[in-house]
């Protein structure tokens, strides 16, 4: 099944009206300049590296912030690099986390690579295992967690990821599009310092 | 005398640690129990010892003191996010119980507990090592300074000398 939802779109409205509440990390690559594509914000987090580093940096912050919104979006190449973050969240269910992973089943910073969510094809090959991470994600123990892949889902999808009691997982397949690298500041310190000055008063 | 693994826990509550990351260790279980039973400190069990590096730095992007509970055949694991805590330039304590050291019998723990200092350092890890009961208590508050006051990633080395062979797989009173 070809994947029609376009992830810059989508990612913008996941994030419209991103207020002090809501806390937001990215995984390397498309999901950092999708994020900051929506609008560079000092509470936004992207990675420009630390594959497999979101969901246990979305952890860390949402037990150290219950009272706020946090939410991870990244690709299917970093979560699979961290399956077992996911049953490291359901140990501790926290009610503020949403995971959201933009699936277009490649590698796509390093040539459209497949990864395991591609389609397996008949016999051994190394083009897809047609592994599902929404499966994944409740198999670890997130309850909550559904696959997305028509534009008619996206209102409730958005009101998920944003509002709904954690932990929720979202699973999105989207389209293999070549899109223009939108770039927040490089500067690791730099993030985390504004990002704490902003949400805690002080670097 | 108080035990050493108490002592660890009562520095962990003067520096206001609130989250501990740990796999299974007999080395650091009777901290890790502190830990469990604490009203300040939650506690989080990890499938692998890196998940523990991004948890730390999620902890401090929001305002919270963390702590990594490890073995030393566990610190290969770590080395690659290890990077995360000089590229965000943010704190991280981590303590060490060592193996394939002082005495060690399963030869499958000597690389990875040989290799553990060296690659730190190459990380840009700063090292402390205590192998004295009576030292430990000052030397993680050392490094708990130079971690949370100093902005420094910290490694406190638990030599196998301190922990003890024996104790391995034995639960202690």
């Amino acid at each position: 099944m070809t994947a029609t939802l376009q992830r810059r779109p989508l990612v913008k409205q996941i994030l419209a009206g991103a207020d002090d509440n809501l806390l937001v990390i990215a995984g390397l690559g498309s999901p950092n300049w999708d994020i900051t594509n929506a609008g560079d914000r000092p509470l936004n987090m992207p990675l420009w590296g630390a594959m497999g580093a979101p969901v246990g940096m979305g952890l860390g912050l949402a037990l150290a912030q219950p009272t706020k919104r946090v939410l991870v979006i990244t690709g299917d190449g970093d979560m699979l690099m961290s399956l077992g973050s996911l049953a490291t969240v359901a140990a501790q269910q926290p009610d503020n986390l949403a995971i959201c992973v933009l699936d277009n089943e490649k590698f796509g910073e390093t040539g459209n690579q497949a990864t395991h969510t591609s389609p397996r094809n008949n016999g051994p090959t190394d083009s897809g295992a047609g592994a599902d991470l929404a499966m994944i994600a409740k198999g670890c123990g997130i309850a909550d967690s559904a696959m997305v892949r028509d534009q008619a889902a996206i209102a409730s999808l958005v009101k998920d990821l944003r509002s709904k009691k954690g932990p929720v997982f979202r699973l999105v397949k989207v389209m293999v599009e070549k899109l223009e690298f939108v770039m927040p500041p490089q500067d690791g310190a730099h993030l985390k310092d504004r990002f704490r000055q902003a949400l805690l008063g002080s670097a | 005398m108080s035990d050493w693994r108490d002592d660890i826990f009562a520095v962990f509550q003067d520096h206001d640690i609130r989250q501990v990351y740990h796999v299974p260790d007999a080395g650091h279980s009777r901290l890790i129990e502190a830990c469990q039973t604490s009203n300040s400190i939650r506690t989080l069990a990890l499938t692998t010892e890196e998940e523990g590096i991004a948890i730390a730095a999620g902890a401090w992007l929001g305002g919270q003191r963390s702590a990594l509970l490890m073995q030393s055949s566990g610190v290969g694991n770590t080395i690659n996010l290890m990077g995360l805590t000089k590229t965000l330039r943010f704190p991280f304590l981590t303590l060490i119980t060592m193996r394939g050291e002082y005495g060690e019998f399963n030869s499958w723990q000597y690389p990875m507990g040989q290799g553990t200092p060296k690659v730190l350092e190459a990380m840009g890890v700063l090292l402390y090592s205590v192998d004295k009961a009576e030292e430990v208590k000052a030397t993680v508050d050392a490094a708990a300074r130079a971690a949370f006051n100093g902005g420094q990633a910290v490694a406190v080395l638990l030599r196998q000398k301190l922990i003890g062979i024996k104790d391995f797989g034995k639960k202690k009173a």
